[in-house]
């Protein structure tokens, strides 16, 4: 990958995961874009050129909030910031509790809750003697060490409800903004986590699944039916990295939202990848000439009415977000300079098409949680390529299950079979290692198969 | 396998040539990789295929033996080659490999490092997320397990996307030359944590590593190792569930006063017959009986910024 690609852009898009991910928000960086942090208004400037993975933290200076980067050491873990030292914070806890052993053994903990009483007292900083910290142009983290200070119990909590106290305090007082590159990981991620209805509750482990099993690679041509907001499509060209084609392809009239697509921060040779047609003209015969006149009528209005449900739905988005939303920010903000996302989802041509049904396409995706899976499938299978795979995703088992049936009646696919992944994520700390509290139930359903000859 | 040329597209319509190398399905739990070469012959249960009746036929027909029993001839795919493959060590299946290319974000024009090659299941799939300008540099101290490795990326058509090295990664550490250049180092090793090091070295900032071990004990120490030089440190599970189904009919049950009753109200009272109305056939899903219940954890980590 190009280092230019790890460094960030006017007009390029990013992920902002603020306090270790309470709050994910996409925005396109402008000098203009804003973001609210808490109550502070913050200018996205100063994110422009620099790292994917930079860590910023709010700041106060006399003209207002504004975001610095947190420098940290790339070797000793340590985060340095106008030459200040913060030991990171498990250092410390392990430093402070001399009864730790380590090398496999279990802790000793000495303190425990026992002597803990919830009622209130034991803060003796009010709200304005914190506001009059911050007039005095106090920082987030000496906020956070003088709340240590001035609590009558931190001393007599564990080492573990000590950093617990800390983070919170953190978050509150010196939120952390994280920058990170969106990709089809941390878009699937960010999505599944505060909407996944958007994303017909695809998982993340479960959309790898359906790249790898309808071998997704370069120079292949991936007919896709995408109702997840454009997901599946995104995540198809950036897995073709500008060979090959990604075909969305669309019932009716009108193609489904492709939204997500410019979420993701795509060349204009991939975008250039990711062609739009009706399932219809897939389908449809070899067509006698003045037909072609009539239909390509029909296309050219067609594009313009999806021109402007796109110009709509852009300016929806650019409201701002709720403290918990996904938004893409800063649009109304570029001024004279408007940086867009280059323009995916050109509707196929001809010669496409015909070239399409001539050579078949090398793997189908179908992501379509309001249609009728098997009638789908039956109708678009023949479009593959013989020994073609293929990867249906539901979110619900039985229309899965109905069409895996229908295919072996039929005999239209070999190596079927129905995956349902399940993904647990793990808590690894010393002499403290277990399971995650909470986890997703579900990611979904796959059905998986390769198209065989029929004739 | 893979395409790698700008000018060609993966057309799977092209027919069998000798010196292919197909998949031989017969069913979903059997099957085989096989070269066609123009006098061999496969023999199996089914009877005797002679390649010489597959030359010139589509990917995805059906052949015939000399019993008149079938087998079908599939085009590879990583996904295929991981269940025909060789086993020279313990590999990585579809759920995990799946999960370590989407977490590690491998895409066209990855330079990746990997360490052990084991039985190139995973390098496969590494390679065609890469590919077409992408490389993998895969180590392993076994000089026989790394020769057999080659000879497999030759044999798949890999060999330009992938370079085999012989070396102690645990040991020496990964060569310096690609210091600062890698964008994903995958490790599968022993002792992970010994490794890892030279693992932050290699790769840029915001790079992205995994480790695959599947003893919990590893994955501690390699955690602790971790903090050093990398942050969002996550350690992960991924399995897979299967589905059978069938289609079954059930006999319906009709009340006499036409109210659909329960069996054991029916058996008590008596007053209740077996409905004569056609049964009703419904498809259904149940998981199959067996599965892999553990393979190993991922922990995914990235290589914090300067």
């Amino acid at each position: 990958m190009c280092d230019s690609r790890r460094v960030t852009w006017e007009g390029c898009s990013v992920l902002l995961d603020i306090n270790d991910g309470d709050r994910l928000v996409f925005a396109r960086l402008s000098p203009a874009a804003k973001l609210k942090i808490g109550n502070k208004n913050c200018s996205l400037q100063p994110l422009i050129g620099r790292a994917f993975g930079t860590v910023f933290q709010v700041e106060t200076a006399p003209e207002g909030p504004y975001l610095s980067p947190v420098q940290v050491n790339a070797y000793n873990g340590e985060e340095v910031r106008d030459g200040q030292v913060n030991v990171d914070l498990r250092d410390q806890v392990s430093d402070n509790n001399a009864e730790e052993v380590r090398d496999g053994q279990v802790n000793v903990e000495s303190r425990d809750n026992r002597t803990l009483v919830d009622n209130n007292t034991a803060q003796s900083l009010t709200g304005e003697d914190i506001e009059a910290m911050r007039r005095q142009g106090a920082r987030g983290n000496e906020i956070i060490e003088a709340l240590i200070a001035n609590s009558a119990t931190f001393e007599k909590k564990t080492s573990f409800s000590q950093e617990k106290y800390r983070l919170k305090k953190q978050k509150k007082y010196a939120p952390k903004v994280l920058m990170r590159r969106p990709g089809s990981r941390s878009i699937c991620e960010a999505y599944f986590k505060k909407y996944p209805s958007k994303i017909g509750f695809l998982r993340v482990d479960t959309l790898s699944l359906l790249l790898s099993m309808a071998n997704v690679s370069s120079n292949s041509d991936v007919l896709v039916v995408d109702m997840v907001g454009g997901l599946i499509t995104g995540a198809v060209a950036e897995r073709l990295g500008g060979t090959g084609f990604v075909c969305n392809s669309y019932y009716g009239q009108t193609p489904y939202s492709m939204d997500i697509v410019r979420i993701f921060n795509l060349s204009d040779e991939i975008c250039r990848r990711i062609l739009r047609s009706p399932i219809s003209d897939l389908l449809s015969q070899k067509e006698l000439p003045e037909q072609i006149v009539q239909h390509d009528d029909v296309c050219n209005a067609k594009i313009q009415s999806n021109d402007q449900i796109s110009a709509s739905a852009s300016v929806e988005e650019i409201c701002h977000s709720s403290e918990n939303g996904i938004s893409e920010l800063g649009a109304e903000n570029t001024g004279p300079a408007v940086h867009k996302a280059p323009k995916a989802g050109e509707k196929a041509q001809k010669e496409m098409i015909d070239s399409w049904k001539e050579n078949g396409f090398s793997s189908l995706i179908i992501a379509t949680p309001e249609l009728d899976t098997w009638t789908l499938v039956r109708d678009l299978l023949p479009l593959l390529a013989n020994s073609a795979p293929f990867a249906i995703y539901h979110q619900y088992l039985q229309p899965l299950a109905t069409c895996m049936h229908n295919l072996q009646l039929e005999k239209m696919a070999i190596g079927l079979q129905i995956s349902e992944p399940w993904l647990r994520e793990y808590q690894v700390l010393p002499s403290r290692t277990h399971p995650c509290m909470q986890m997703s139930a579900s990611g979904g359903y796959i059905l998986s198969g390769t198209k065989i000859c029929t004739s | 396998m893979l395409v790698c040329h700008p000018t060609k597209t993966l057309s799977l319509n092209r027919s069998i040539s000798n010196g292919d190398l197909v998949i031989v399905y017969e069913r979903h739990d059997s099957m085989k990789a096989v070269t066609v070469s123009e006098g061999s012959v496969l023999q199996n249960r089914f009877g005797v295929f002679k390649h010489s009746e597959w030359i010139g036929k589509p990917f995805g027909f059906k052949v015939f033996s000399s019993k008149g029993s079938f087998v079908y001839l599939l085009a590879p795919t990583p996904e295929l080659w991981t269940l025909v493959l060789n086993h020279r060590t313990q590999i990585l299946y579809i759920a995990d490999i799946s999960f370590v290319i989407m977490y590690l974000e491998i895409v066209p024009g990855s330079l990746v490092i990997e360490s052990g090659t084991g039985s190139g299941s995973l390098t496969t799939s590494l390679a065609r997320a890469a590919a077409p300008s992408g490389h993998i540099y895969t180590f392993d101290f076994h000089e026989q397990r790394a020769a057999s490795a080659r000879d497999d990326f030759e044999r798949t058509g890999l060999s330009s996307l992938v370079t085999v090295v012989v070396r102690n990664i645990q040991g020496e550490g990964f060569p310096d030359e690609f210091t600062g250049m890698a964008d994903a180092v995958f490790l599968d090793l022993p002792q992970p944590w010994l490794a890892i090091p030279s693992a932050a070295k290699m790769l840029r900032l915001d790079g992205t590593v995994c480790s695959f071990s599947p003893c919990i004990e590893q994955v501690q120490r390699s955690c602790e190792t971790l903090q050093t030089y990398f942050t969002d440190i996550r350690t992960f599970e991924v399995l897979l569930r299967t589905y059978e189904v069938w289609e079954r009919k059930m006999e319906s049950l009709k009340g006499s006063n036409g109210s659909l009753p329960s069996k054991r109200r029916q058996c008590s009272a008596g007053s209740y017959v077996l409905s004569s109305s056609p049964s009703i056939s419904s498809v259904m899903a149940r998981p199959c009986a067996e599965a892999r219940g553990h393979t190993g954890y991922l922990t995914f980590a990235r290589r914090k910024c300067v």
